[in-house]
């Protein structure tokens, strides 16, 4: 029970302090899912958002759904999800009902435009992070280079992206998988290729 | 009656729209046209509130309509129904991959998934700091490079940069402390 109500918790925090997308997140999910609760690795957490990109709903909820359903199963993933929704629920209630031009507030917009300003240098650093784990050789460099420049420019929807990069990663692996033993028996490997053409 | 054509709508979104928040526009729009249940200018103030308030766009958009529509039952509904798909079908794909996680393809599908994952937050990144740091719309006019960059927000952000570094505590403290930060000096 305590369990179930922790994920809910951290969840509901995690929904309650992230301003902007799924990504907009990202900084508080390593803290607190990776390095203080120990949930899920930051790979998981990149194949989770990967994932998450090419999967039906919100990439903030997919992920939610993904740890609390690893951590308990589907009523993990559920009450993880219940919680990351649950600050919107409120907070726009709150809003529709009361307050008129509520995004026109001055002082609003100006703490935006502070939230905007770490929201951003926080990214970045999550990034910096991720990158030290998943960017491990050229071929990983290139794919990254690659996903920046397409999405921003080209119109392709991002999930085709995503899907060409898994395939990319299969097929950039296998062929390195047959160049290195080629390397220890060369000769036979020659032999038969050539036998087959 | 309203409740459960509510939750179909929603459901129907979360099933179709893939890859975060704004992806749920377009079906916001055919909803709109179709049962007219707000209107146009209702759907541009709820991406508004919806940018400006904390919690998942997707979510908040969904509990913007159907609150409107229907008061708190409207907005719980509306909301459950856009997670319901994802639920199932995420749940579905994580015992899947805890099943093959040590399956070589999965492996080395993961090794391309990870790198393209760094480079889509990358690009996040970079259309925040846009609006974080840039002044595109004065530059518009002005046509001045000086004008572009927002000087107080640049100074922000390498504060932050460096506090966070030294400091190393809860995301969250820096969100909420650079929230202040911008009304006081009216950013």
């Amino acid at each position: 029970m305590r369990e179930y109500w922790e994920l809910f918790i951290t969840f509901a925090r995690i929904g309650g302090f992230t301003f902007g997308g799924g990504y907009a997140m990202l900084p508080i999910l390593q803290r607190d899912v990776v390095e203080t609760k120990h949930w899920a690795t930051e790979e998981e957490l990149m194949d989770y958002y990967a994932i998450g990109q090419c999967t039906p709903g919100i990439i903030a909820v997919n992920t939610a759904t993904f740890v609390g359903s690893k951590r308990k199963g589907f009523l993990g993933g559920l009450i993880a999800t219940l919680g990351m929704v649950a600050p919107s629920l409120v907070v726009i209630s709150i809003i529709a009902a009361f307050i008129n031009n509520f995004s026109e507030i001055v002082w609003v917009q100006h703490a935006l435009a502070g939230i905007r300003v770490c929201v951003c240098v926080l990214v970045f650093d999550a990034v910096l992070k991720l990158a030290k784990k998943s960017l491990v050789d050229a071929a990983t460099y290139i794919i990254f280079g690659a996903m920046i420049l397409a999405s921003l420019f080209t119109n392709v929807q991002t999930f085709v992206w995503v899907i060409v990069a898994g395939i990319a990663g299969v097929a950039i692996k296998s062929l390195m998988e047959k160049a290195k033993p080629k390397k220890a028996s060369s000769d036979a490997d020659n032999d038969r290729q050539g036998g087959e053409k | 009656m309203i409740l459960l054509r509510l939750y179909w709508e929603f459901f129907k979104t979360g099933l179709f729209s893939i890859g975060g928040g704004l992806a749920t526009l377009p079906f916001l729009y055919e909803m709109q046209a179709r049962t007219g249940w707000f209107t146009v200018n209702d759907v541009a103030n709820m991406v508004a509130v919806s940018e400006s308030t904390p919690g998942p766009m997707g979510i908040n958009m969904a509990t913007y309509v159907g609150f409107t529509i229907a008061g708190i039952p409207g907005a719980i509904i509306a909301v459950l129904g856009e997670v319901a798909p994802a639920i199932f079908i995420i749940y579905i794909i994580g015992k899947i991959l805890q099943k093959f996680k040590e399956n070589k393809y999965i492996q080395y599908a993961m090794y391309g998934l990870r790198a393209a994952s760094a480079g889509l937050i990358f690009v996040a990144g970079l259309q925040v700091a846009k609006i974080a740091f840039l002044r595109t719309d004065l530059y518009n006019q002005t046509h001045s490079i000086a004008s572009l960059f927002n000087p107080l927000a640049i100074v922000l952000g390498i504060a932050v940069a460096v506090i966070y570094k030294l400091t190393n505590k809860h995301p969250i403290i820096y969100i909420l402390a650079s929230g202040v930060v911008g009304v006081l000096l009216s950013l």
